[in-house]
């Protein structure tokens, strides 16, 4: 965490010079924006931080601290909103006009929705958007609404598979589950050779897709305005989840609060397997289980019958639309968004940077856990995106605790979330 | 403004009105509303009630008819027009009749969870007010410590209840919840508090009850110790047993008390956002979802449906006041003037 700070920020410092020089290079239509003296751009940025305030909060802060050396008349009022609560609560504030920050961490999946009600600055050819050529092309993409730039990509994720080496290999196995059929045998094998669980599921849309994707499914094909949640290959996904409950493989998950239920199994080890994203290795690694950091494995999704899929999630610096301090907002969010800044994230807290460059500077290279996911993000399926997006995943929650509970079989659930679907989406087929 | 025109065209009829305002008390303003003179004679006490009626107004008279005007139109998050710094969007919602209405009329989903509705507010109230009574007529004797207990007794009620709702999560929950750690050390299997759909059903009962019943034995203990002794004396000379002086003395005088509370219990129990929104957030699947969290959640997802969230607002609204009307009417039948 605190190895030598003073160093940290001079590397940082020369970096973004670095890279600033670059983008001053090739300026032509990147959108490197227009070039400012960082000792003149004035004004109070307040940023709402949706990330875990206990675990990546104090490195994102940091960040912060350096930014304000580096902008030495800019105030930074840090402000760390939970990330359940951010949608709504700038949703409202930015509707009335009043008490909205003026950046956002904005998740992949609100993008569109809060691009098309207007609450966001269009970034092209602002100072925020420095070097737009460098960003990798999926996270670039959540970005991107009705041909314009609405976010500058912070950091990107996807789900994986978060093992505990010593219990799997207790239960015989050296290497992760590479199939759903694999990882029910495993799961199993745990079962009846440690008593542990095998695997616990948590009981969240988001959580799903990788099921749904492994088969061939999708909730929507947005680009012929299709409805794919009652599809066979979807409904195939579901049974996949239907049955790892019902064989014991992952035994009835918690439905309230599961997010915690399953990473605190893992932690305690009292399960080997669970699904979760790059922000969670932190956190897991914390727990009793992994005293010994080499005891977590981390590994792509299992395969269903067609792909290893998970979607493409991460978070966007956005900046309000209606923000009385543009300018340093812009400033703001291009130094976050700098090879140098998304480097030091990553090194400290294992996220995955967004620009190509920052996989190139040391500390990046030779993080474990940035190595471990890279090829994780890199097949990541993006989700569709569009307004409605945010209002997909109730319905499939819903659904999917209706599966946990024994209220409906795979078939009704798709059925049902097909039917709501059709009510957000008028006009598809 | 409008108090400052009334004085001189009320100078005028003052008799009038002082006849008429005695009369006032008993059957609201009507008097005033028959002839202008009347009611701009009571100028002074159309003054005295400006500043209430004008916040009232504000407040709750103008979302209320704007609340009316969006449940007839389209109109959405996404619809209605803004400008908010560069960007700028039209307004393009219209007006649509009654079809929000028809809508959740036609749904099937809005009829069971009415039903559930209905259950979770009788249920809540029955044991509200039967368990709040029982624990007022223990405290309404002499006994040690009687002042203690009450303090304690009062105390769910004076933690603010989203706090106590979430103690209530977290000694509920499934693998780390103190509940099934308890059950799991005696042996016993752990139970699916919050995650099964009946057990739902249940918990957020329970956890409304142990709520509520402070407020509902407070509000009838204060009822009980107005209740004159003599009465009790008298049906002692007289050989009434414990169960006939509460059954003919008790209950029948405590009627103002309980009548009132009863009702003011029914529509919060309604409208009881918080208990089940943070204890199951409606689920599992919306086994636990009443009418209010699923107009929170049909309004409040994704791009926001202000229109259809007003519909579903003032359904609840014209539920409630049917059921207000209906249980006032039935008492006045009863021969009671409340």
């Amino acid at each position: 965490m605190r190895r030598t700070p003073l160093a940290g920020v001079i590397a940082g410092l020369a970096l973004v010079l670095a890279a600033a020089a670059c983008g001053g290079g090739d300026d032509g239509g990147t959108g490197s924006g227009k070039s400012v003296d960082p000792a003149t751009v004035s004004g109070t940025v307040t940023y709402w931080d949706t990330s875990d305030a206990a675990v990546e909060g104090p490195a994102f802060k940091e960040l912060i601290a350096e930014f304000k050396t580096k902008y030495p008349k800019v105030n930074v009022n840090y402000v760390n909103v939970p990330f359940g609560e951010a949608q709504n609560k700038f949703k409202t504030a930015a509707q009335s006009g009043s008490g909205a920050p003026d950046v956002l961490r904005t998740e992949v999946g609100w993008m569109t929705e809060f691009a098309s009600l207007g609450y966001l600055a269009p970034l092209d050819g602002t100072y925020a958007l420095e070097n737009a050529g460098d960003f990798l092309p999926a996270p670039a993409g959540s970005a991107k609404y009705n041909g314009k730039t609405w976010g500058v990509p912070q950091v990107t994720d996807s789900l994986g598979l978060l093992y505990n080496k010593d219990l799997l290999k207790k239960a015989g196995h050296d290497a992760p589950p590479k199939t759903v059929a694999e990882l029910k045998q495993y799961a199993l094998d745990v079962k009846s050779k440690t008593g542990k669980t095998g695997l616990t599921l948590n009981v969240d849309a988001y959580f799903l897709l990788p099921f749904i994707y492994g088969e061939g499914g999708d909730l929507v094909d947005a680009a012929n305005k299709k409805i794919t949640i009652n599809s066979p290959q979807s409904v195939a996904g579901l049974t996949v989840v239907t049955d790892l409950m019902e064989s014991g493989a992952a035994p009835k998950p918690a439905i309230t609060d599961s997010y915690t239920a399953a990473i605190t199994a893992l932690k305690e080890g009292k399960t080997a397997m669970i699904y979760n994203g790059p922000w969670s290795a932190t956190d897991a690694l914390k727990g009793s289980a992994f005293k010994d950091r080499a005891n977590l494995g981390v590994a792509p999704v299992p395969a269903g019958t067609a792909k290893a899929a998970a979607p493409t999630g991460g978070h966007d610096y956005t900046v309000y639309a209606g923000s009385k301090n543009l300018d340093a907002s812009y400033a703001f969010v291009r130094f976050m968004s700098s090879t140098a800044g998304q480097a030091k994230i990553a090194a400290k807290l294992g996220l995955l940077p967004t620009r190509t460059s920052a996989y190139s500077v040391p500390e990046v290279k030779n993080s474990e856990l940035v190595n471990t996911w890279k090829p994780i993000v890199d097949t990541a399926v993006p989700r569709a995106w569009i307004p409605e997006g945010g209002q997909l995943f109730e319905p499939l929650v819903q659904a999917y605790q209706g599966m946990v509970s024994g209220n409906t079989d795979a078939a009704g659930a798709a059925k049902t979330v097909d039917g709501k679907y059709r009510a957000i989406l008028k006009g598809w087929s | 403004m409008t108090v400052s025109a009334r004085p001189e065209t009320g100078a005028r009829t003052r008799p009038a009105a002082a006849r008429g305002g005695r009369r006032g008390g008993r059957d609201g303003g009507r008097p005033g509303r028959r002839s202008g003179r009347a009611g701009s004679a009571r100028w002074y006490a159309w003054a005295m009630v400006a500043p209430v009626v004008i916040v009232m107004g504000v407040l709750v008279g103008y979302p209320l008819l704007r609340g009316v005007y969006l449940s007839l139109t389209d109109a959405t998050e996404a619809n209605v027009g803004r400008t908010i710094g560069m960007n700028e969007i039209p307004a393009t919602y219209g007006f649509v009749g009654l079809d929000n209405y028809l809508e959740i009329v036609r749904n099937g989903t809005f009829w069971l969870r009415l039903g559930w509705t209905a259950l979770w507010t009788v249920a809540c109230v029955g044991l509200h007010v039967t368990l709040g009574l029982g624990l007022a007529m223990l405290l309404n004797r002499r006994l040690r410590f009687r002042g203690l207990y009450r303090v304690l007794l009062v105390l769910p009620w004076a933690a603010p209840a989203f706090v106590s709702t979430f103690i209530w999560r977290y000694l509920l929950n499934n693998d780390f919840g103190l509940v099934n750690g308890m059950l799991r050390a005696t042996g016993l299997p752990a139970v699916h508090w919050l995650d099964d759909p009946t057990m739902a059903k249940v918990s957020v009962i329970v956890v409304n009850v142990w709520l509520g019943v402070a407020f509902n034995m407070v509000a009838m203990l204060g009822g009980l110790q107005s209740i004159p002794g003599e009465l009790y004396e008298a049906a002692r000379v007289d050989g009434a047993s414990a169960w006939q002086q509460f059954r003919h003395i008790t209950l029948p005088m405590l009627r103002p008390v309980s009548q009132t509370v009863i009702l003011i219990g029914t529509i919060w129990t309604f409208n009881q956002f918080p208990v089940i929104f943070l204890l199951t957030r409606g689920g599992p699947d919306s086994a636990t979802e009443i009418l209010v969290t699923a107009a929170y959640r049909d309004a409040f997802t994704g791009i926001r449906d202000y229109s259809g969230a007003a519909a579903n607002g003032l359904v609840i609204l014209g539920l409630l006041v049917v059921m207000a009307w209906a249980y006032r009417r039935s008492l006045r039948r009863h021969g009671e003037v409340w």
